[in-house]
């Protein structure tokens, strides 16, 4: 019955020009095995609302003019695909940041909230809620409702709303409401789930802004559209650079996945571009304290998407651990779990001690202080050997300021 | 036959009244349900407690959270509940979300609920689409009933293609919320259980989310053949006791 439903999900995609790249999302919004929309009926009008319209409107000239022009001079893109010449001469390889550090908020998440608020207004949608873990796509979020004038509320775990006290303030100096999320681990997780009983209890005027690559279909494909433009930068500018489109190898810390399905998204049918996707394996893989889903995880359905989850025996969602509080999410995108299961991706896990010393020592390597989700991502070359001619592309996903805490507590600063 | 489909059959309304297994107590199943079955109450759903129920407020997330916290697990769940059918006679329905249900593995769950001798599923987070393409023909062989869900936004369009698939009764759900909401119906409410009356569906409707006392169980079966009620139930026997069952459906009707 699976094998066949593939089947006739290839053939709808085979005919479909649009959807000819096989590592995308179907029509049915599934990535293979995964995706989909397991949402309870309440939600059907809202996600069918939206599933019917998103890809029109993303595909009208003057939504693209809008968006374009707001990352271009709210967000400040193009961001700058960088030589990291000693980081590349101390691993032997040449390495490129694509400094999405340097977008307005200081991550990559905003792309995407510019992207969903204008979607939002197209829609008629007056009233805008979101989740966040660390904040940082609370703030995004709570920016974009800022520009619009549009109201914002934003649930964030109870744990997280202590931890995250800066980032709490700001989304309050941008004129959001923060929400805590009371049940459950009050965490990300929970966040979520109280965004979308929110979003039941207000079907009409309001959309979601999910923050990653999850959720059910269209949210996985809308997400990563909003954040191919990182992918689709790096193209030009690697052609400039280095006289062609394609690197060796794209690398990126893979939480949700949102910046890594940036990077990846037109790469993902180059068969010549190595994709890594680098999980936090929190105090080791095997210790309990992880979140490194693809090696932990089972197939099952989180927030409405069938996907790779952490989840007991008996499919209860369990707790994941990481000193990165954006990686801190016991799922994973259904487009990396397709990466993961087909073998299309080279999956790593990096723990938090071999992630904070690289996020030390690209600080002294290159001037640049990056979050701890993305140090993740620059660990791996201590132990994954590259070719001395390699051209290999990290996504630096998100700055550091967010984590000096951590960081100074981490290091004894 | 089904039990739910001689029930639907009965000229009366229907009281049907949900509990989160494993709750209060681990072992309280067996006990609520024959309360249940001996205050009058028509139909039981059977709550399989879930760490992330998406479509419920607090009253039953935080007994869900108890039951879990407390043991339960499906195993358990139908462990407890074989050999039921020799006091319990009275239609019995598994709530609950899909993940668990997955994870147990679809075919086994159901021919472990037709073993015990469970009429029907409702499984708010499978949709239809997905129950079609891949689930129908395992329900079906099992002998269950797959319950659909509609709420006050549910198109005409949608309705129809639910009522179509549905060989039950169809879960109403009376307002744009989640479980658990006391404040009453409003006029809109009203409207809802008229318009929807007045499409003449071949499923029957039971209306839930927001039914606590005699007054909201009358407003929703003045259209519609039964009502549903889940948190009020919940919070009764949190306050009053496991043993406390016949005292809440004495309140009802």
């Amino acid at each position: 019955m699976q094998r066949l439903r593939r089947l006739a999900h290839n053939t709808i995609a085979m005919n479909t020009l649009e959807k000819e790249k096989s590592y995308q999302a179907d029509e049915r919004g599934y990535y293979g095995d995964f995706g989909g929309a397991f949402i309870p009926e309440m939600l059907y009008p809202n996600v069918e609302e939206l599933r019917s319209q998103y890809v029109q409107i993303m595909q009208e000239p003057a939504f693209q003019e809008e968006f374009k022009q707001l990352l271009m001079d709210y967000v400040g893109r193009p961001t700058p695909l960088y030589y990291a010449k000693r980081f590349s001469e101390k691993y032997g390889t040449k390495v490129y940041l694509k400094r999405e550090d340097l977008c307005h908020t200081g991550a990559h998440k905003v792309n995407n909230t510019i992207g969903q608020i204008l979607m939002a207004q197209r829609l008629g949608k007056t009233r805008i809620i979101a989740e966040t873990g660390a904040g940082q796509h609370g703030v995004a979020t709570a920016t974009v409702c800022a520009l619009m004038g549009l109201e914002c509320i934003v649930y964030m775990g109870a744990v997280d709303i202590e931890r995250q006290a800066p980032n709490v303030a700001r989304m309050k100096m941008l004129g959001a409401t923060v929400r805590p999320a009371m049940s459950g681990s009050r965490t990300l997780k929970d966040a979520t789930n109280e965004a979308i009983r929110d979003w039941i209890n207000n079907p009409v005027n309001t959309h979601y802004i999910i923050g990653s690559v999850v959720g059910p279909h269209p949210y996985p494909d809308m997400v990563a559209r909003f954040q191919s433009v990182i992918s689709e930068e790096t193209k030009k500018q690697l052609l400039e650079k280095e006289g062609k489109e394609n690197p060796d190898y794209v690398v990126a810390c893979v939480g949700g996945g949102s910046n890594a399905a940036g990077l990846y998204y037109h790469y993902l049918d180059q068969p010549d571009v190595g994709i890594i996707a680098v999980e936090a394996a929190g105090k080791g893989v095997d210790t309990g304290e992880s979140a490194a889903t693809s090696a932990l995880g089972r197939e099952g359905i989180i927030h409405g998407s069938k996907t790779l989850l952490m989840q007991t025996d008996d499919g209860q969602i369990t707790e994941p651990y990481s000193i990165s509080a954006g990686l801190d999410y016991p799922g994973v995108g259904p487009m990396h779990a397709n990466l993961f299961r087909s073998g299309r991706g080279e999956f790593i896990s990096v723990t938090d001690e071999d992630a904070m010393t690289a996020g030390l020592e690209l600080s002294k390597l290159e001037g640049i202080i990056p979050a701890i989700e993305t140090s993740h991502a620059l660990a791996i070359f201590e132990t994954r050997k590259f070719k001395k001619d390699d051209i290999v592309v990290i996504n630096l996903s998100g700055r550091g300021d967010k984590d000096l805490n951590t960081y100074i507590d981490y290091f004894k600063l | 036959m089904n039990r739910i489909k001689q029930k639907l059959q009965e000229d009366k309304k229907l009281l049907s009244l949900y509990f989160t297994a494993g709750y209060p107590a681990i072992d309280d199943t067996v006990s609520i349900l024959t309360q249940l079955q001996e205050s009058g109450v028509d139909m039981v759903e059977i709550g399989l407690p879930f760490s992330d129920p998406l479509a419920d407020g607090p009253t039953i997330q935080e007994s869900s959270t108890a039951a879990l916290h407390n043991g339960m697990t499906t195993e358990k769940l139908f462990s407890q509940l074989d050999g039921i059918r020799e006091t319990i006679h009275i239609p019995l329905i598994v709530m609950g979300y899909f993940n668990p249900m997955l994870q147990y593995g679809v075919e086994k769950f159901c021919k472990r609920c037709q073993e015990i001798g469970i009429d029907g599923i409702i499984m708010p987070d499978l949709p239809l689409a997905e129950y079609e393409a891949e689930y129908k023909a395992i329900f079906e062989k099992y002998g269950l009933i797959n319950v659909f869900l509609i709420t006050p936004q549910t198109s005409d369009a949608r309705i129809q293609q639910l009522d179509a698939a549905s060989d039950g009764f169809i879960y109403m759900v009376s307002s744009a919320s989640t479980t658990g909401g006391t404040s009453g119906f409003s006029n809109t409410t009203s409207d809802y259980f008229e318009r929807i009356a007045a499409m003449n569906l071949k499923s029957q409707q039971i209306v839930g989310f927001g039914i606590s006392n005699e007054e909201t169980f009358k407003a929703a079966t003045t259209h519609q053949k039964g009502a549903i009620i889940g948190s009020a139930f919940i919070k009764h026997i949190t306050k009053n006791g496991a043993n406390s069952v016949a005292s809440f459906v004495e309140t009802i009707r």
